[in-house]
């Protein structure tokens, strides 16, 4: 019976881990061969069939850089709030719904709150600031989450001691207990901006420009972004060669597990070093 | 003592967190430059004495407090009054050794940056003196910048108390600063406080009877939050008043 | 550190700045509760006009063809529970079985080798998976179940349940580490086996966490969008047959995520979507509403905060 129920989890175990080799292996094999420095670094020609992802490249990347300017201030802030200042009342019960509510919200609906107040009521038009902050929003649950946590993990006699050294409270945050947590908000963060990196629906009527073969200008231009242009050349344009879109694939993918690699190396080495 | 005014009257106080009656109308003077002791069994409020003195207790939520405390004269509790200021007059010492992150410099020169202090030659002055007094200067002259965490725990314990008193302040609040060390350690610390109390107020919660007995100019046996005895000298110890002092310090309590 | 300053001070400029610090860090505290009304508020100003626009019988029939201002949203609210219930239905036990496995069985090596994997699962982007599951996963089970097209609810499911294990064992591991440590020594001193001791002790003692780690899967599964929308081919057809699973299927999700960008703002039809999202919005927000309940539960039975 023990033997039996042993070999159910190990296979259980197994049906889990095996596809998901099998998805990063498929889309490595058949993507790298499409992966040159003209692919990386060239404008799209020929209706998207040749040519590079340059503009999807660099609109995922400036999409990821004005979310991390939006999320950051607020959602590190909100942390420190909940770890620090929140007393146990019913105001605070309410922000805690509100953040896994938040975290619950589908992506989808991310994109028509993004498009309601950014690119219409606001006038952003669909931009790169109107959907950074559309994302922004939906990372916040997540960095918020991991910054608290990180903050708590800083223990409290810190805090005790330098309010005893007659420290203000934020006198202590500032100069103890945030630069001790830093290491796990830095690792939250990048784990939320993954996220925004690779979300498509946000995206959709927000921002994204279906093709749009030059580099964005400023923060009120469209762009193509790496998530939406795999959609759009893997559904929407016929006839498009497989390569491309399994290069285009691997390159979402790369950019996207590297910094999920990152935030891993930076979690251990640090987890190793800190001194409590 | 007598022919000074007492640094701080503590006058009637009482406090409770939430439901549970730490402190009973606890009256008690405490003479300035001179090693006051407050001793009991654990649970006795002695903690939460000191706590109250630097409002450290400020910190805990649901609490209600009556009565006075009053230094040189000031009621602590006043309204207007700023905290982080009179916690730089009253320093604390904690339990267990507590570093800051960072190097013994950064530790010790902590409160005093945070009080403003920006001058080079005031902050090097600030640590020789502090780490002199806690009878420390010796060992890590020429370790100023390793990290605290790498001191034995005797030294973090007088590095600790080094980080108050870098902040000149009066009053020093002790809360059994000995009990994590070993009894070679233990001896240097009470040397620097008997050391110590020529210029500083000092009151210290004693891990032991013993210790209470061997460092005490007055001292104060308290019990279920409440003062059962309070003398001058060490009289207390050898012909204790009140039956309940006499059997706790006979260890014959409980 | 002036000896004899009094502790009697003015409010100085060092309190000043440290009263407008409080001031923002309490502001972006209670930002999260500002936003869950914002997207609310908006939903509703662009999605609530429907319900005026659109008949009560139109909307709850069965027909949603836009063009023909036929507004039947079953087709899609079913194609949603369909697909989500299917999936966790699949990821229940695989993600059970996976957390007791990581948690009380696993050799030290198998674990270091099984969390990054799950991490990696939980960062592949949806439109990626979705790209995969519609150039490999789709021609599979078009061959293997010999049905007409690959793009089915099923193949919706698949990838929704492989979406959502990475929450579901994620909170199931937490759930086990939470059983106390002597409900497991008791059960083996009384002679049962390793076995027997998790399946008769430990899996039943973390029951109310891992129906959490079902109601957030689930939270998840239904608000998946582009995988979704990839492979389950978006016929919206009501999924009332024995075979609706081997068909395909269109949820809420792929139809505003389809449709939006086509439609003139302010017609009946984007007002419409936009009813979708509320109809949306409120069902994750009831289902995180109950996920959390026995989470704040919890909390309250560990004290501290």
């Amino acid at each position: 019976m023990q033997r039996i129920g042993f070999v159910l989890l190990v296979l259980a175990a197994l049906v889990v881990v095996l596809p998901i080799l099998f998805v990063v292996g498929a889309i490595v094999v058949r993507g790298i061969g499409a992966v040159s420095w003209e692919f990386l670094s060239a404008m799209p020609r020929d209706g998207m069939k040749a040519g590079g992802i340059l503009p999807a490249i660099v609109g995922t990347l400036l999409l990821t850089l004005g979310t991390a300017l939006a999320a950051i201030p607020v959602g590190v802030g909100g942390a420190i709030y909940l770890s620090e200042y929140a007393a146990d009342i019913w105001l605070t019960r309410a922000i805690r719904l509100a953040i896994i509510n938040l975290a619950g919200i589908p992506s989808v609906v991310y994109g028509l709150f993004g498009l309601g107040l950014f690119v219409l009521f606001l006038q952003f038009g669909t931009s790169i600031l109107a959907g950074s902050l559309t994302l922004a929003i939906m990372t916040l649950p997540i960095i918020i989450s991991a910054a608290e946590e990180a903050l708590r993990a800083v223990p409290t006699e810190f805090r005790t001691v330098s309010t005893s050294l007659g420290g203000t409270r934020w006198q202590g945050i500032r100069y103890i207990v945030l630069p001790q947590a830093l290491p796990g908000i830095i690792t939250g963060l990048i784990l939320g901006l993954l996220r925004a990196a690779g979300e498509t629906a946000p995206i959709l009527f927000t921002v994204a420009a279906f093709f749009l073969p030059r580099l964005p200008h400023s923060p009120l231009d469209q762009t193509m972004a790496l998530p939406y242009h795999l959609y759009v050349i893997s559904t929407q344009v016929p006839g498009m060669p497989v390569d491309v879109q399994y290069g285009t694939a691997l390159v979402l993918l790369a950019l996207v597990l590297s910094m999920n690699v990152a935030a891993t190396l930076i979690r251990s080495y640090y987890r190793r070093r800190r001194q409590w | 003592m007598v022919e000074q005014p007492p640094k701080i009257r503590i006058h009637d106080v009482s406090y409770a967190y939430g439901d549970r009656q730490a402190l009973r109308n606890v009256t008690l003077d405490v003479p300035s430059k001179a090693v006051t002791v407050l001793f009991g069994p654990a649970g006795s409020g002695k903690t939460t004495m000191l706590r109250l003195i630097n409002r450290l207790n400020d910190l805990v939520d649901n609490t209600r407090m009556s009565g006075r405390i009053l230094l040189d004269g000031q009621d602590v509790y006043a309204p207007g009054v700023d905290v982080t200021a009179l916690r730089r007059r009253v320093g604390m010492v904690f339990a267990l050794p507590l570093p800051l992150p960072g190097t013994v410099r950064e530790n010790v020169l902590y409160g005093p940056k945070l009080a403003g202090v920006r001058e080079q030659s005031r902050l090097d002055e600030a640590l020789q003196r502090s780490l002199t007094q806690a009878a420390l200067w010796d060992e890590v002259k020429d370790r100023l910048d390793d990290p605290a965490r790498a001191l034995s725990g005797g030294q973090q314990q007088r590095l600790c108390i080094a980080r108050s008193l870098a902040l000149e302040p009066e009053v020093l609040l002790l809360d059994e600063p000995t009990s994590g060390l070993d009894p070679i350690s233990t001896g240097k610390v009470e040397a620097s406080l008997l050391d110590l109390k020529k210029e500083y107020t000092i009151i210290i919660i004693p891990h032991s009877v013993q210790q209470a007995a061997r460092v005490a100019d007055c001292a104060a046996f308290f019990l279920m939050g409440e003062l059962i005895e309070y003398r001058a000298g060490r009289e207390i110890f050898t012909t204790p008043c009140d039956q309940r002092t006499e059997d706790y310090v006979t260890g014959r309590f409980g | 550190m002036e000896k004899k300053e009094s502790f009697i001070n003015q409010i100085g400029r060092a309190r000043r700045a440290e009263f407008a610090i409080e001031t923002l860090i309490r502001t972006l505290g209670f930002s999260s509760i500002g936003f869950v009304l914002l997207i609310f508020f908006f939903l509703l100003r662009e999605g609530l006009p429907v319900f005026f626009e659109v008949r009560p019988g139109n909307l709850f029939s069965t027909q949603w063809y836009p063009t023909f201002d036929l507004y039947g949203t079953l087709p899609l609210i079913l194609g949603s529970v369909l697909v989500t219930v299917t999936a966790v239905a699949i990821a229940l036990p695989l993600g059970v079985a996976t957390a007791v496995f990581v948690r009380e069985v696993a050799p030290g090596w198998a674990r270091e080798v099984l969390k990054p994997m799950i991490e990696v699962l939980a960062g592949i982007p949806s439109v990626v998976l979705g790209f995969f599951g519609m150039t490999l996963v789709a021609p599979l089970i078009r061959e293997t179940l010999r049905v007409p097209t690959g793009l089915t609810a099923f193949t919706g499911a698949l990838l929704l349940a492989y979406m959502a294990l990475p929450t579901i064992i994620s909170v199931a591991e937490d759930a086990l580490d939470a059983v106390p440590k002597g409900y497991r020594d008791a059960a083996l001193a009384m002679g049962a086996t390793r076995w027997q001791t998790i399946w008769r002790v430990v899996v039943p003692a973390a029951r109310s966490g891992i129906v959490t780690a079902v109601m957030l899967g689930m939270g998840r599964a239904i608000g998946e969008t582009m995988a979704v929308m990839m492979v389950t081919g978006n016929a919206a057809r009501m999924p009332l047959t024995a075979d609706s699973l081997l068909r395909p299927v269109r949820t809420m999700t792929a139809t505003i995520a389809a449709e939006m960008g086509e439609v003139a703002q302010g017609s009946v039809h984007y007002h419409a979507l936009f009813g979708i999202g509320i109809v949306l919005f409120l069902l994750t927000f009831l289902i995180n509403l109950a996920a959390a309940s026995t989470i704040f539960k919890k909390r309250r039975r560990g004290g501290l905060r």
